[in-house]
């Protein structure tokens, strides 16, 4: 297992008014992982991003980034972060490349003419790098903060937001750049609203709600440990009505075409064997048999709305 | 502390403003040039024919301190004022703050372009004198230091404002409101030893009188109050506003949340 890069303690943010914006948030993030910090509005997940780039006080707990410590070391610390924010700012009347080479020198890296290129190719960006940002459509400037954000070649990059009001096409372009970034190795922290980005790009996903965090796990063992899945039963003819013995269990469809029934993947008996022989036992005709696994959008769900806590 | 100074951010930041200067310099140059030529004309040849002279200095030659000091006073302002808020309202500020670049940093970069853009102007404003004017420099190298120094000064003046303020009303209301006022009320025009005796002791409660007289004299030779307490006045100036600018940003005032 990578070491962890980042590492948060107790992380609390208060603000004056009394609200806690985080409380009490600990997690660990290794090396050349992509974590996808899920949440509803208002839950936190800027706020902790926020923190760790250093554009707001915590209240309380301590956050390491490379082992340097984000309020005693924070340059060290900061040079090893990029942060592409959830809203599009860039400078309107600057080029694309005088935009990033400025971001390069914020960060006190000598000038690297040949490595910005390398990195606006890769972004598609190259052939716009005389552009003024303004000129730019939405998903170019998206691309643009990338660019910025990558300038310095930090070894963590935080993704707020990062395909908020795009369209799908671009979000999927937006998915492939973010698979290059790890395949070179850095570490990608992500928020998204979208549990689908979560589901096709992380490899661990953390849920925070009213400021805390309610887990983080591989996003295989959350699939599978909270994973129901829907088995849908095709009938020869429609039925009129289920018997009462059946009735507890499957659901039938308002056309009499179909039956549903839900199960966990996790016990020991899922009971489709049972129901079956029910079926055939009924002289009911099964013309085909369908199974769904639950997505990450009703785990979600399940866990904000169940609250559940401490399992990071 | 010198040795974590990230200069290359300070550099960045630097040559980004005067790059911007630079997109519109002839704007940048032609505003301030034109006001100035016009206060030579009004002030100079029409006032002027008829003040013989003050000090023994003909009038014309007499308000060219004033009118140099009244433009890098507000353009210092106006400029290193801008400089900080134009991030603020389009929300690139964030890349300074995550960046590893501190007070100093930031400082430097925008407050050392906004001083060098009210020199470079006010030293195109001494050229254009020379065309209306006779003007002699008596002390060459104490006008360039008062030059740099009063920049420096109502730039980090400047860059307070434009930390502080919240839109553009308040960006203007301060240059607009105060620092004119100050400048045309502290010898811009005049000696404060033309004033009756009550306001000459009213003007001297303006620090801006300092500066304008510590000016004249690297021109003439003669200032109303003592070259040293100019100078001790706009030093205390910048250290002032230095104390300010390291208060806003350690605390995050206005910057961070």
């Amino acid at each position: 297992m990578s070491p962890p890069i980042i590492q948060i303690e107790h992380l609390v943010k208060r603000y004056d008014s009394g609200t806690a914006a985080l409380d009490d948030v600990s997690l660990e993030i290794r090396e050349g992982e992509i974590l996808a910090l899920l949440g509803p509005n208002g839950a936190g997940k800027t706020t902790l991003i926020s923190i760790i780039c250093g554009l707001v006080r915590p209240s309380g707990g301590a956050v390491r980034v490379g082992g340097h410590d984000i309020q005693r070391d924070w340059r060290a610390a900061r040079r090893m972060i990029g942060l592409v924010p959830q809203e599009i700012a860039l400078d309107p009347f600057e080029t694309v490349l005088s935009c990033v080479r400025f971001s390069r020198g914020l960060y006190g890296e000598p000038p690297d003419d040949p490595y910005l290129e390398q990195l606006l190719r890769s972004l598609a960006l190259w052939d716009k790098r005389d552009a003024r940002t303004r000129e730019l459509s939405g998903g170019m400037k998206r691309r643009v903060l990338i660019a910025k954000a990558l300038a310095h070649r930090p070894r963590v990059l935080f993704l707020d937001e990062p395909t908020a009001g795009v369209d799908v096409a671009l979000r999927r372009e937006m998915w492939l750049v973010v698979r290059d970034l790890r395949a070179q190795g850095v570490t990608i922290i992500l928020t998204t609203h979208y549990l689908e980005e979560a589901e096709e790009m992380a490899d661990r996903i953390g849920v925070i709600n009213h400021g805390r965090l309610l887990l983080v796990q591989p996003k295989s063992e959350l699939m599978g440990e909270f994973g129901k899945k829907h088995l849908t039963i095709t009938l020869q003819e429609p039925l009129a009505e289920l018997a009462p013995e059946l009735s507890d269990r499957l659901v039938l469809a308002a056309d009499g075409l179909s039956l549903g029934y839900d199960y966990d993947t996790r016990a020991e008996r899922t009971g489709i064997a049972q129901l079956l022989a029910a079926l055939n036992a009924q002289g009911i005709a099964v013309r085909d048999i369908s199974t769904k696994e639950s997505s990450l959008e009703d785990i979600f769900l399940s866990l904000v709305e169940g609250g559940q806590e401490g399992r990071a | 502390m010198i040795g974590t100074i990230n200069w290359r951010a300070a550099e960045a930041i630097f040559a980004k403003e005067m790059a911007r200067f630079f997109r519109t310099v002839w704007q940048s140059l032609a505003s301030p040039v034109l006001s100035t030529v016009l206060y030579f004309v009004v002030f100079g040849a029409a006032i002027g024919g008829r003040i013989q002279s003050v000090e023994g200095v003909a009038y014309g030659a007499f308000i060219v301190p004033g009118l140099m000091m009244l433009t890098v006073l507000q353009q210092s302002v106006s400029n290193a004022s801008f400089g900080i808020y134009f991030p603020k309202f389009s929300g690139t500020i964030y890349e300074y703050l995550v960046a590893p670049t501190g007070w100093i940093e930031v400082t430097l970069g925008f407050v050392g372009a906004a001083a060098t853009k009210a020199i470079l102007i006010a030293l195109v404003i001494l050229l254009t004198s020379f065309w209306f004017n006779g003007v002699h420099i008596a002390h060459p190298f104490w006008m360039l230091a008062f030059l740099v120094l009063t920049a420096t000064a109502f730039s980090l003046l400047g860059f307070i404002i434009g930390l502080w303020a919240k839109n553009f009303e308040q960006l203007q209301i301060v240059p607009m409101m105060v620092i004119t006022p100050l400048v045309f009320l502290g010898g811009a025009f005049y000696s404060a030893a033309m004033l009756p005796a009550f306001w000459q002791g009213v003007a001297k409660m303006n620090p801006v009188l300092y500066l304008i007289s510590g000016f004249r004299w690297a021109f003439f030779g003669f200032a109303d109050v003592p070259v040293g307490l100019s100078l001790v006045a706009v030093m205390l100036m910048i250290l002032a506003c230095l104390a300010a600018t390291r208060w806003i940003f350690l605390t995050g005032w206005r910057l961070r949340e």
